[in-house]
């Protein structure tokens, strides 16, 4: 099991960092959305896997990590907030210059002021 | 008054002068000389205290962990600066008040003067070191504003600049030597430090420190070889050349190197490196100065070399030395500051300050012609002004100094030095008051109003009448002497008079004086020399200096941060892939300590879909739509994931934030193309592929790793299961931690996500009122509309199993503190509920009844979890700090009142709030001109008799 967990979060990651390396916007973010899948389950397994018991107290002896879940519940929200602002700035750059390329490779000389 | 007070009136007064502004130039100026008159009254409240020799202290911790306090003190030397601060400062804003024009803002201008007043009294009032760095650095940037006032002139904003450049790297030596210092003497508290004298300069770190703490002294107070700045400074309004280069900013340097002279003077290292900047300077100032044109230009570089022979003095580590130097300081601020006014007077009147342009203006301004006249003759040491007594110590003083081994160096160089400051001195007077009178002046020169003179006149009183009763600055001058040595040195018996009979000083003041009428009058063949002679410009020295320095930035930082945000990510990728790698290789491992655990079928299923849409997102990563889909069925892998490995609450809040994603994810493809064209080469996809290879390889391994082994320390959890209903009233510990333990992070949490939705707002709301609202509004979808864009079969459902979303979203938040729920989960399953509603009767319907704008629904939410946290503080517990007890209401069961629940009601409605705003801003973009928002819930409805609108 914890083999397939580990080639999971390879694969995402290998998957997200080909993706981030895209030159056009929506694959970027895409990419970054496969990242944090990696990440949050990554984060996740710093607890070890446990099955069946998850951290509700009974009367049982032994329960899963609470730690990381409450760390991984919060990251999940706010990736999505983070996600929304990229997307959101990805979708005013093209909007506004009629392009979704991510590089913008020109002379930066303009900003130089005497 | 409080010393604190004295410090912080000027900047809190700051503010004022900018509020004042629409009440006329006078109330301004007053307010600001009403300030300043407070503060200089309140410190004169502590003479008595300083006279009789007492050190008045105050301070309170405020970093102590850092050895940085706010302590204030005030000795002699502290008084002298801060009265000479507080006093000229009120005679230049009276000055500033007639001097700038109507054009000028006068709010501003007196509010940069306010600061940096306050500044300088702090440096000069601070007992911690640290905190004396502080205003250091303050008095450089409220005077990049002061020189760089006049915005439109470049020769403003490129001297402001200078400006700043130099005294800002002096600035960062000055903290590295001071660092070094309190580290040698164990404190930063100039008290303490002051006491060190024997440590400090037996520290190997003594050299270091020195050099570091002079060259921000050397910097600021326009030593050789960092004296170009100066004059470049003059593009300023006069008032503030007249303040910061006569008693203020560019005595700065030399208040700390009198401050630390206890610790740091009488070494051969300090002797020669002070001894000999100041005599260069004080030298190459007068010279320059000599064949200056401009008035204030020549003030500039006379300047340049009164600091050099202020600095000589210190140099010379004597007692008499010290004593001299001071009293110089009082002399040189009085004469120049009234020089400088003078010079405004005339740029102001004549409208020119070039001295070519000038002469004969005796008989036009009478009296700036004696102000300036008497002013310009102290300068040159002439008998019965302030100017000769000080001018004679010098010159005692450096009868006696020996430096290279040469008794003759530094008294030949002193009246070389001082035959040039006699000469341009009397080619100030000489070429500007006398002569004919012209008549091709750019204006008519008349004398100005009583108060652009009565400034300079009063300073004129004071330099007369030390100059003819020596005995009245005497007793105030020992005093700050004596807080100047400090321990180190017994104040000089010397009396301070005009006769001392025939010794070696007075025939050098002779020669000067004489040597410098000799140079007036052979000033033409002069001249023409100095123009012949070829001499580095230091202006394009330091341009040069700046521009390799930008060439070499641009050549480091280009190549890396090109604009190309792939070759960011690319180097991101490698060097955290190759950073690990060295960590791998050079730490152990440990062995496995936990067993493999077997997979089922179920696991290896998901397993496999999990890969398989990931590599398809990979493959078919052109087609948008297409791996908008993938990107669902991982998600929903992930969930149950989660769920597969005793995570509840955690699958619940990633299927709900998948389908929020996904939504938000929906809208902006609405905008963006649909397919992703190819541009990248084979071989650039094949780079990006081994890159990315090697980085899921890598992660792959640290975490199988990391999964079979447990941790080093044990983990903090165990403390959270064993308190969790002891201490949060709660089962589920994921929920406790949330809105109990760890409380405070998630109070940050739903902070963070609000501001991300008002950004998200804020930026939608800057698209539709820039130019992209034409385009948005006219914009032809590039894909055909549905034909019943708001179905009802849908509109139907969604009406219906809102009340039974909102039940399900009540009840998971009820039960979240002991079952998987909570506020997070519960926001975002009511958000759901709502969004359907948007999805089956579009935008405008449905936001046209909402009630509450989802600003405030976030607002609301900080606000409730902040009370809940601010709510302890009633009971005397910290922020946060959560309760609980259990009731019981018949009929009911007993249940659980806990104050997390309130809190988890904050968080709940920032959710909602954060997830709608999101969702609804992308939501308004989508509205175009020609569509007309519908009336109806739906387009087609068979109870309805109108006929169906056709889309255009």
């Amino acid at each position: 099991m914890e083999f397939l967990v580990a080639s999971a979060i390879g694969v995402l990651t290998a998957a997200g960092l080909y993706l981030v390396m895209r030159l056009r916007t929506f694959p970027v973010i895409m990419g970054i959305s496969l990242l944090t899948y990696a990440v949050n389950i990554f984060l996740f397994t710093s607890g070890r896997l446990t099955v069946s018991a998850p951290p509700i107290l009974t009367d049982a002896t032994t329960y899963a990590d609470p730690l990381p879940q409450a760390l991984v519940l919060t990251a999940i929200v706010i990736s999505f907030g983070m996600t929304a602002v990229v997307v959101m700035i990805a979708l005013g750059a093209y909007l506004g210059a009629d392009d979704d390329a991510v590089n913008d490779i020109a002379p930066t000389d303009a900003g130089d002021s005497k | 008054m409080s010393l604190f007070l004295i410090v912080a009136l000027p900047f809190v007064g700051s503010l004022l002068p900018g509020l004042m502004n629409s009440a006329g130039r006078n109330a301004c100026a007053g307010v600001t000389f009403m300030i300043t008159l407070t503060a200089l009254v309140g410190l004169l409240t502590n003479l008595p205290a300083v006279l009789a020799g007492e050190v008045v202290q105050t301070g309170v911790t405020w970093l102590p962990d850092l050895g940085l306090n706010v302590t204030l003190m005030l000795d002699g030397l502290g008084f002298f600066f801060a009265c000479l601060i507080l006093g000229i400062g009120l005679l230049i804003i009276t000055y500033g008040r007639f001097y700038l024009s109507r054009k000028d803002n006068m709010g501003e201008f007196f509010t940069y003067l306010l600061l940096f007043q306050g500044a300088m009294v702090g440096i000069v009032l601070s007992d911690n070191i640290l905190l004396l760095i502080v205003f250091w650095e303050l008095t450089s940037l409220s005077s990049f504003l002061l020189i760089g006032y006049w915005k439109h002139l470049p020769e403003g904003r490129q001297g402001a600049r200078m400006a700043l450049t130099v005294t800002g790297m002096g600035g960062l030596a000055l903290i590295g030597g001071a660092l070094i210092l309190g580290n040698i003497a164990g404190s930063y508290d100039l008290s303490v430090i002051l006491q060190n004298r024997e440590a400090i300069q037996a520290s190997p770190m003594y050299l270091p420190a020195l050099i570091l703490i002079l060259l921000g002294c050397f910097t600021k107070s326009a030593q050789f070889p960092f004296h170009f700045w100066l004059p470049h400074a003059m593009a300023a309004p006069t008032p503030v050349s007249a303040y910061l280069h006569s008693a203020t900013m560019v005595k700065a340097g030399i208040f700390l190197m009198a401050r630390l002279w206890p610790v740091l003077s009488g070494t051969p290292e300090w002797f020669v490196i002070v001894t000999t900047a100041g005599l260069i300077t004080m030298v190459l100032g007068a010279v320059i100065a000599l064949f200056k044109h401009d008035l204030k230009s020549l003030l500039a570089f006379s300047t340049v070399s009164h600091l050099g022979l202020i600095t000589m003095l210190l140099g010379t580590g004597t007692a008499f030395g010290a004593m001299a130097a001071m009293f110089h300081i009082l002399n040189h601020a009085t004469f120049k500051a009234a020089l400088f006014m003078s010079a405004g007077i005339i740029d102001h009147e004549a409208h020119t300050r070039d001295i070519r342009r000038l002469g004969g203006l005796r008989k036009l301004m009478p009296v700036t012609f004696v102000i300036a006249t008497l002013a310009a003759l102290s300068m040159a040491g002439i008998p019965f002004l302030n100017g000769f007594l000080s001018k004679e110590m010098m010159l005692e003083e450096a009868e006696r100094t020996v430096l290279f081994s040469s008794p003759y160096l530094v008294p030949a160089l002193a009246t070389f030095g001082s035959l040039f400051s006699a000469a341009y001195c009397f080619r100030l007077i000489g070429h500007t008051f006398f002569g004919p009178v012209r008549d091709d002046y750019p204006a008519t020169p008349h004398d100005p109003p009583v108060g652009m003179w009565g400034p300079p006149a009063l300073l004129v009183v004071i330099v007369v009448a030390i100059g003819v009763a020596p005995f009245l600055a005497e007793p105030f001058i020992k005093t700050v002497t004596a807080s100047v040595l400090g321990d180190a040195a017994e104040v000089p018996k010397n009396y301070f008079k005009i006769w001392h009979g025939f010794v070696p000083a007075l025939f050098m003041s002779i020669i000067a004086v004489v040597g410098g009428l000799i140079v007036m009058a052979i000033y033409k063949p002069l001249q023409a020399a100095w123009d012949a002679t070829p001499r580095p410009e230091a202006k394009t020295i330091f341009e040069a200096v700046i521009a390799s320095a930008v060439a070499l930035a641009k050549a480091l930082t280009h190549p890396l941060h090109n604009g190309a945000f792939t070759r960011y990510a690319a180097i991101f990728a490698i060097t955290v892939i190759a950073i690990s790698y060295h960590a791998w290789t050079t730490g152990t491992v440990g062995a496995p300590t936990r067993a493999v655990q077997p997979a089922g079928v179920v696991e290896i299923a998901g397993w496999a879909l999990l890969v398989t849409a990931t590599l398809g997102m990979v493959v078919l990563h052109r087609h948008r739509l297409l791996s908008l889909i993938l990107i669902g069925i991982v998600g929903l892998m992930v969930s149950v994931g989660f769920v597969v490995f005793s995570a509840p609450d955690l699958a619940m809040t990633q299927l709900t934030v998948e389908v929020v994603t996904i939504i938000l994810l929906l809208l902006a493809l609405n905008f963006l193309p649909n397919r992703t064209p190819v541009e990248s080469p084979v071989l650039m996809r094949m780079r990006d592929a081994g890159i990315a290879i090697v980085g899921g390889l890598a992660t792959f391994a640290l975490a199988f790793h990391y999964m079979l082994r447990d941790t080093v320390a044990p983990s903090i959890s165990e403390f959270h299961i064993a308190n969790s209903y002891k201490g949060g009233g709660g089962t589920n510990m994921v929920n406790v931690i949330l809105v109990d333990f760890r409380g405070f992070d998630t109070y940050g949490e739903i902070i963070v996500l609000g501001i991300a939705a008002l950004l998200i707002f804020a930026l939608t709301e800057a698209l539709l009122n820039g130019p992209v609202r034409a385009r948005l509004l006219n914009r032809l979808p590039d894909q055909p509309r549905a034909g019943d864009m708001h179905p009802m079969m849908m509109v139907v459902m969604t009406r219906v199993i809102m009340p039974l979303v909102m039940l399900v979203g009540f009840y998971i938040f009820l039960r979240g503190h002991n079952e998987p729920g909570g506020g997070f989960i519960a926001g975002l399953v009511v958000s759901i509920g709502f969004v359907m509603q948007y999805m089956a009767s579009g935008f405008a319907w449905t936001s046209s009844r909402l009630r509450y704008p989802y600003h405030g629904v976030i607002g609301a939410g900080v606000l409730v979890a902040g009370l809940t946290g601010i709510g302890s503080w009633f009971f005397a517990k910290p922020f946060l700090t959560s309760d609980f007890t259990y009731v019981r209401i018949p009929p009911f069961n007993e249940f659980e009142l806990a104050t997390a629940a309130l809190f988890d009601v904050g968080v709940f409605l920032a959710v909602v709030g954060a997830v709608m705003l999101s969702l609804e801003s992308f939501s308004r973009l989508a509205r175009r001109a020609h569509v007309e928002d519908p009336e109806h819930p739906m387009d087609i409805n068979p109870s309805r008799d109108d006929a169906p609108k056709a889309e255009a």
